[in-house]
């Protein structure tokens, strides 16, 4: 396990490595930052010397040593626009994309298991069909048309929701600001979260459908049928803990993309977390938020995806001897 | 009464383009402890058999007719709750696999007592206290060790060798066990059929083991029944078939095995191969493959008569039942049990 564990981590580290070249890279190519910083009136001799001084003009590896070693002491630069470290900028808006992903994530668990499962068990009720058809359909709706159409519904004809922002928040530790705890939080977090899941949800009940049905088609599960167990322990011991694993390794996957798709969701309903922030930072073309945004972000991706390999290799016995021989 | 008793049983697969007949006209019967084997080629519907014997074909499966009675009661139309509790406690199973038959996110331990506690009430420490004894009875090593293990840590025969240990656990009357060594290596069949055959013979317990190997149904059974397309073609006392085998058919498996060929010879196999359920030649469904064909053989079925020792479907073997045909009788003769 350990070896294990070890791996994943090495693995982690190099392709965070691979994200900050990226990200390096894009901060080198976008933009003279003296423009930004010196406007229009100095002429370009001094401008040379600036440069000199601030080190643009060494060679790229001199210069991205420099940036990781700043990166590595939490430092990604200063905000143009807002005038702070970066990563506190965004830090301060984390929690409410968190918390956005958070909900999706739960409409997603909460409502793909039990009905993938139902339609792998019962392909020909009506119920499975129609939440087939339904995930047709609502894999081909862009996330910001479903967000539109939310917002007209319950919130312009019926007024039955908030159409943005977060509502009330409380500070509940550190500079986390959390609407969470307030019910007028959660009534604003119900239609984003809903947005937002509305496109993984289509694909796993389709996932967790497929596999299920797959795995009802064992040998073990007929062995368990002949062993005359109860159904309910066969369809949701002997079968779930198998169809769960592969859906495991893509749900790992899709929360990284879910994370991309938040800034669609948050500019549609105006919700103040990163990706409405990125959205802006691209607008005024502040470079240094922009970068430290795809490296935060990269590093949350990195951080899942390893936390869901450690969480398969716990759930998956034929996972652990591997890491036991290695 | 008899153990087990099957009536004229006939399953079909309702497919795209209607349904077919994958078994037609089965009937066998079984005392305790008796032990039977069917043989036939691939696709013989073999396994069919083995799984309506505890109503567990799948769909597009079903059993369209017949009768499966054990202890006098009929399987086919009991409930799902009487069919839990007879498979597995009364009747269990033996997989051709044992790759797959296991579960391979559970531990050994866990597939042994879950059998238990479906079947009877037992405390956790009872019910490990039998699995262990079970284990000890396939005769696997370290069985203590092996309750906590999952099965890709276990190799074929031991695998095999616990889900033998599985289908003993509830001490059931019958096993019905389909192709159980087919999978393994060449050198553990033996010694795993032995097993089988042990426990079989000190606990008293029924048999029906489906296989291909005629030299496997010689060493352990007393009735052989022969299948081809769906129909039993030839059945009885073993040695009387090994012996002296009536159908082509059967003449034709028991050419084919190695021991009846010459050292550097090309196995005797028989020509041609199994016809599809969907198109089964008119008259006998072997007459493609026989080199006895006759014109009888190509109108009309012949249905399974007594010889002197056993019973087998052939013209050949009975060749006055070919010639009341001709004489016009036929549809009599037809469709008879
Ligand atoms: N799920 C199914 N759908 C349609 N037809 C089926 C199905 N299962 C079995 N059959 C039909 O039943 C026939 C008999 O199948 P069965 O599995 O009993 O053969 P078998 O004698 O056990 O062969 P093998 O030696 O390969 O195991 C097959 O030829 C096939 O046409
Ligand atoms: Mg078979």
């Amino acid at each position: 396990m350990l070896a294990f564990f070890i791996r994943r981590f090495m693995q982690a580290i190099i392709v965070m490595f691979v994200i900050s070249v990226v990200g390096f890279a894009i901060q080198d190519n976008l933009g003279d930052p003296l423009r930004e910083m010196v406007g229009q009136v100095v002429t370009e001799a001094e401008r040379e010397v600036l440069r000199d001084e601030m080190g643009l003009n060494d060679p790229f590896f001199v210069q991205y040593t420099r940036f990781i070693g700043n990166a590595l002491q939490g430092d990604l630069g200063t905000s143009y626009f807002f005038k702070k470290p970066t990563l506190d900028v965004i830090f301060a808006k984390l929690p409410a994309t968190l918390e956005l992903v958070l909900g999706a994530t739960l409409i997603v668990v909460l409502v793909s298991v039990p009905v993938g499962v139902y339609a792998a068990i019962r392909p020909q009720s009506w119920f499975s069909k129609c939440a087939m058809a339904f995930s047709t359909v609502g894999i081909s709706i862009p996330v910001f048309l479903t967000g539109i159409g939310l917002i007209y519904v319950f919130s312009v004809e019926l007024g039955w929701m908030p159409s943005y922002g977060r509502g009330e928040t409380e500070q509940v530790w550190g500079s986390w600001r959390t609407g969470l705890t307030t019910a007028d939080g959660l009534l604003h977090l119900i239609l984003p979260s809903i947005t937002l899941s509305s496109l993984m949800l289509p694909l796993f009940i389709r996932l967790i459908r497929a596999e299920m049905s797959e795995v009802l088609q064992s040998e073990y599960v007929k062995f368990a049928l002949a062993k005359g167990l109860n159904p309910m322990r066969i369809y949701f011991l002997h079968a779930l803990k198998n169809t769960m694993l592969p859906v495991i390794t893509v749900g790992g996957v899709q929360i990284g993309t879910m994370l991309a798709y938040t800034i669609l969701t948050e500019t549609v309903f105006q919700w103040p977390g990163m990706g409405f922030l990125f959205l802006e930072a691209v607008n005024r073309v502040d470079t240094p938020l922009i970068v430290s945004y795809v490296i935060v972000v990269g590093a949350i991706f990195v951080i899942t995806n390893t936390l869901v390999d450690l969480i398969y290799g716990l759930v998956n016995p034929t996972v652990k001897l591997a890491g036991k021989s290695a | 009464m008899a153990l087990l008793s099957i009536q004229n049983l006939e399953v079909s697969f309702g497919l795209r383009d209607g349904p077919v007949k994958a078994l037609q006209n089965i009937n066998l019967e079984l005392n305790r402890g008796d032990r039977v084997g069917i043989v036939g080629e691939s696709g013989a519907g073999k396994s069919v058999l083995g799984f309506s014997i505890l109503n567990l074909i799948a769909k597009p499966g079903f059993i369209s007719n017949g009768k499966v009675l054990f202890e006098g009661e009929d399987l086919v139309h009991a409930s799902q709750k009487r069919l839990r509790q007879i498979r597995g406690d009364r009747i269990s199973m033996i997989f051709q696999d044992p790759m797959m038959t296991l579960n391979p996110v559970l531990t050994i331990g866990d597939q042994m007592v879950e059998c238990l506690h479906a079947h009877k009430k037992i405390s956790k420490k009872d019910a490990r206290e039998v699995a262990l004894q079970k284990l000890q009875l396939v005769q696997i090593p370290s069985p203590e060790k092996r309750l906590d293990q999952y099965p890709h840590e276990l190799s074929g025969g031991m695998r095999q060798r616990i889900v033998i240990a599985i289908a003993l656990i509830m001490d059931p009357d019958l096993i019905v066990a389909d192709e159980p060594t087919t999978a393994l290596d060449v050198t553990i069949q033996a010694e795993i059929m032995e097993l089988l055959l042990n426990l079989c013979e000190q606990h008293n317990v029924a048999l029906i083991l489906v296989t291909h190997d005629l030299g496997v149904v010689a060493q352990v059974t007393e009735r052989t029944v022969v299948m081809y397309a769906g129909r039993v073609i030839e059945q009885g006392p073993t040695d009387e078939i090994i012996k002296a085998p009536q159908h082509p058919y059967t003449q034709g498996l028991m050419n084919a095995l190695p021991q009846n060929c010459l050292p550097g010879q090309l196995l005797n196999q028989i020509p041609g191969s199994m016809p599809n359920l969907q198109n089964i030649p008119q008259g006998c469904a072997f007459n493609p493959r026989c080199e006895f064909v006759k014109e009888s053989c190509l109108k009309e079925r012949p249905d399974l008569q007594s010889t002197a020792t056993h019973d087998v479907a052939c013209f050949k073997v009975h060749p006055e039942r070919s010639e009341l045909l001709s004489t016009g009788n036929g549809s009599d003769v037809k469709e008879r049990a």
